[in-house]
Formats: structure tokens, C-alpha cells, sequence
């Protein structure tokens, strides 16, 4: 695999392929985590890692387990099996070995199971046929786009509280319209690619 | 258990997209045309009565612990169910839904209710609350798909009517193509999650008045 077709992956799941801008995965805890900046930015965090890795083990999991015994119906079950319980491992492992990360992330951490964006991205991954390097490259800039969304959207949005605006438009509405506008400038985006 | 009532709050007072703002994702991503909106509806619609029906039905047996990873296994197992379904008698469903059947799995309106209702009432009652929800989730779907397929590019009831074309009710050239891209999505969703919070304010605004 070239590096311009790395990039190119990568370039598309940032800016093009926008997880939630175009492809409307990871909604939820887009919507519901963007309160506040800092929150924001350690979800973000958090679902970047969780994705990489659920990226390299489902890759994983479907070639030589599911591949091999000719069980790819399973892959929905055994995909979220595979997510929750990496959620639940590096919830352990942040908790004993980093606890200052592990406060910091909070609730965030078991939430993310439910995160469309990770059983997305696995499948995403299989559905695209990718090798292994590209599912990782995949996983890991996805969530990047994710990190790069929630924290423009967070930044926004702590500003709209001071707007002045209808009142049935009040929270959540205003902030899907807000979501929709920077959509609209993601579209810009459209189009552009790595030449190689 | 009033089955009135619940029925009245799956569809208005307590609708899963519009009032709990549950399962955001795929209402915004599939709702581009009527069929897409329909087959997703009653999907949702099936795995959640089923998967309501089954949780009621353990919800003693199961230790309070690992409840979570319960209902994320029988979810799973009814989603599957419902995608090699799907792929075996509407293929064209199946590819034009893509990713988001099996998403469904992680789609909040099934995992909420399975905690906040099926895992405290009967076998009946949670039959019954599946039901109704998953009609007021199919109905803003419905809402969603018609608005944005309409405007979006005049046609109504694509995929379905018509051999697949949709009937035109407004000449191409005139339709808001922006609508049909996610950005649409967004905007018509925060659009009818404020007509929903006009109309439920209502009522409550003329008690204060009096």
C-alpha cells in the first residue's frame, strides 16, 4: 500500500468523508457531549483511541475468526461484543495505570459503546475491503475528523448560549441548525484528493 | 396499564426523536427518500416490540450488572436477523440502507427503552411500548422523508411509486437540492424539534395566561 493512498484515506475520513458531517455517524454523543469545550475535547480524545483500536481488532477478529470458519453473518454481534468489551478493558486499564485521563474522561469512557461511529467504522472497514494498515489508518483518522468536528461544534455552541434567538429554537434545535451550517462548509471540502 | 396513554406519548408527548431526542443518526442519514424512510421505520419498528417483548420477559433472571451487555446481545441477535431478512427478499432496501441496518444495533431509541421501560414492566405492557414508539419513530422518518424529498427534489413517495422514480409534483429545475444533501438533515430535524417545542409549549402558555 502506497503512502498516497494512506493519505488519501485519510484525507477523505478527516475533511471529506466527514464521520459526522457527511456520513451522520457518531450523531449522538456529538450532539449530547458538546456543551462545553473541554468535554468536548476529551470525548473526542477518547473516541479517536477507541476507534483506532476497534479498527485493528475487528480487522482482526473478522479475517481470522469469522473469515475462517465462514460465520460473516455474525459480524454485527460479534463486532459490538468485540467494541464493548475493549471499552470495558481500557476503562480498567485508564483507571490503574493513567487516573488522571480516566477522570478527565469520566462517563465519556463507557458511553462510547454505543457510539455509532465505532461499530461504524468497523464495518465501514470490512464493507471497503481495506487491509489491516488501512483499516488502522481508517479507524484512527476517523476519529480525528470526529475530535476536529466536536471541538469546532463545542466552541460554536458555547457562544450560541448568549445568542439571542426564538425561544421554541432554544437548545437543541439551534444547535442542529448550527451542525447543518457547518455542514454546509464541510461540503467545500468535496472534491479535493491526493494525487498519486 | 393505559395503552391509550402510552400510544399517545410513543407518538407526541413523549415521541423518541422529536421529545427524548433519541437515535439522531439514522433519522438525519436515511431520510432522502420515502421507501428508505418506510423500510427503516418498520425495521426499528419490529427489533424494538421483539427485543422489548424478550428483555421483559428475562428481566428477573438477569443480574443487575451486566444487564447492559443483555440487551446489547439480544438486540444484536434481532438486528441480524432482521438484515439477512432484509438482504434475502428486498435487496434494493437492504443497498440503498447500507451501514445502518446493522447500526441499529447501537441506535439509542432500542437501547433506552429496553432500560428505561422494558427492564421495569410486563411482557404486555413493553410489547405495547415497542410498538408505539417505534410507530412515532416511524412517523417522523415519514415526516422527515416527505419534507426533504419533496422540497429537496419535487418528487413524492420515491422509490416506491412510480417504478422507483416517485411521482413529480414540482418540475426538477425548482427543487432546493441542498435538502437532500446532510445538510438537510440537520436543518429540517432542528426545524420540526422546534415546531415540537412551539406546539408542546402551547398548551401550558394558555394555563399560565388564565
Amino acid at each position: 500500500m502506497s503512502i498516497t493512498g494512506l493519505l488519501s484515506i485519510a484525507l477523505g475520513a478527516i475533511l471529506v468523508n466527514n464521520f459526522i458531517f457527511s456520513q451522520f455517524l457518531g450523531c449522538c454523543p456529538f450532539l449530547g457531549v458538546s456543551k462545553k469545550l473541554d468535554t468536548a475535547v476529551g470525548m473526542g480524545i477518547a473516541v479517536t483511541f477507541v476507534m483506532g483500536l476497534a479498527s485493528a481488532i475487528t480487522w482482526i477478529v473478522n479475517e481470522f475468526i469469522l473469515v475462517k470458519f465462514g460465520l460473516e453473518f455474525m459480524q454485527t454481534v460479534a463486532f459490538i461484543l468485540v467494541i464493548a468489551a475493549l471499552v470495558q478493558f481500557i476503562e480498567m486499564f485508564l483507571q490503574k495505570s493513567m487516573p488522571s485521563l480516566y477522570t478527565a474522561l469520566g462517563i465519556y469512557l463507557p458511553l462510547i459503546t454505543t457510539n455509532c461511529a465505532v461499530l461504524g467504522v468497523a464495518l465501514l472497514n470490512i464493507q471497503s475491503n481495506y487491509n489491516f494498515i488501512e483499516s488502522v489508518v481508517y479507524g484512527i483518522t476517523g476519529g480525528l475528523g470526529f475530535l476536529l468536528a466536536i471541538v469546532l461544534f463545542a466552541a460554536v455552541r458555547e457562544r450560541n448560549v448568549f445568542a439571542d434567538c426564538p425561544k421554541c429554537f432554544e437548545g437543541f434545535p439551534i444547535a442542529l441548525i448550527t451542525a447543518g451550517l457547518m455542514a454546509l462548509s464541510f461540503m467545500g471540502f468535496s472534491g479535493l484528493s491526493v494525487w498519486g | 396499564m393505559n395503552f391509550g396513554k402510552q400510544f399517545k406519548e410513543g407518538l407526541i408527548t413523549n415521541n423518541p426523536v422529536l421529545v427524548q431526542l433519541l437515535g439522531m443518526c439514522s433519522t438525519m442519514a436515511i431520510t432522502t427518500s420515502f421507501f428508505n424512510g418506510l423500510g427503516m421505520g418498520v425495521a426499528v419498528l419490529v427489533i424494538l416490540t421483539l427485543s422489548n417483548i424478550i428483555i421483559a420477559a428475562i428481566r428477573k433472571i438477569v443480574p443487575d450488572k451486566i444487564r447492559i451487555a443483555m440487551f446489547i446481545v439480544v438486540i444484536a441477535g434481532f438486528v441480524t436477523v432482521v438484515d439477512l431478512i432484509l438482504k434475502a427478499f428486498v435487496p434494493a432496501l437492504s443497498e440503498s440502507l447500507g451501514v445502518f441496518i446493522p447500526l441499529i444495533v447501537v441506535n439509542c431509541i432500542i437501547l433506552g427503552r429496553a432500560e428505561a421501560f422494558a427492564y421495569k414492566n410486563g411482557v404486555l405492557a413493553s410489547a405495547v411500548d415497542g410498538i408505539c414508539q417505534g410507530i412515532g419513530y416511524t412517523i417522523v422518518l415519514l415526516i422527515m422523508c416527505i419534507i426533504r424529498e419533496l422540497l429537496g427534489s419535487g418528487t413524492f413517495g420515491g422509490g416506491l411509486l412510480n417504478g422507483g422514480a416517485g411521482l413529480r409534483l414540482i418540475p426538477e429545475q425548482f427543487g432546493i437540492k441542498i435538502l437532500t444533501l446532510p445538510v438537510g438533515g440537520f436543518i429540517v430535524l432542528g426545524v420540526l424539534i422546534a415546531a415540537m417545542q412551539w406546539a408542546l409549549a402551547r398548551p401550558k402558555k394558555k394555563e399560565e395566561s388564565k
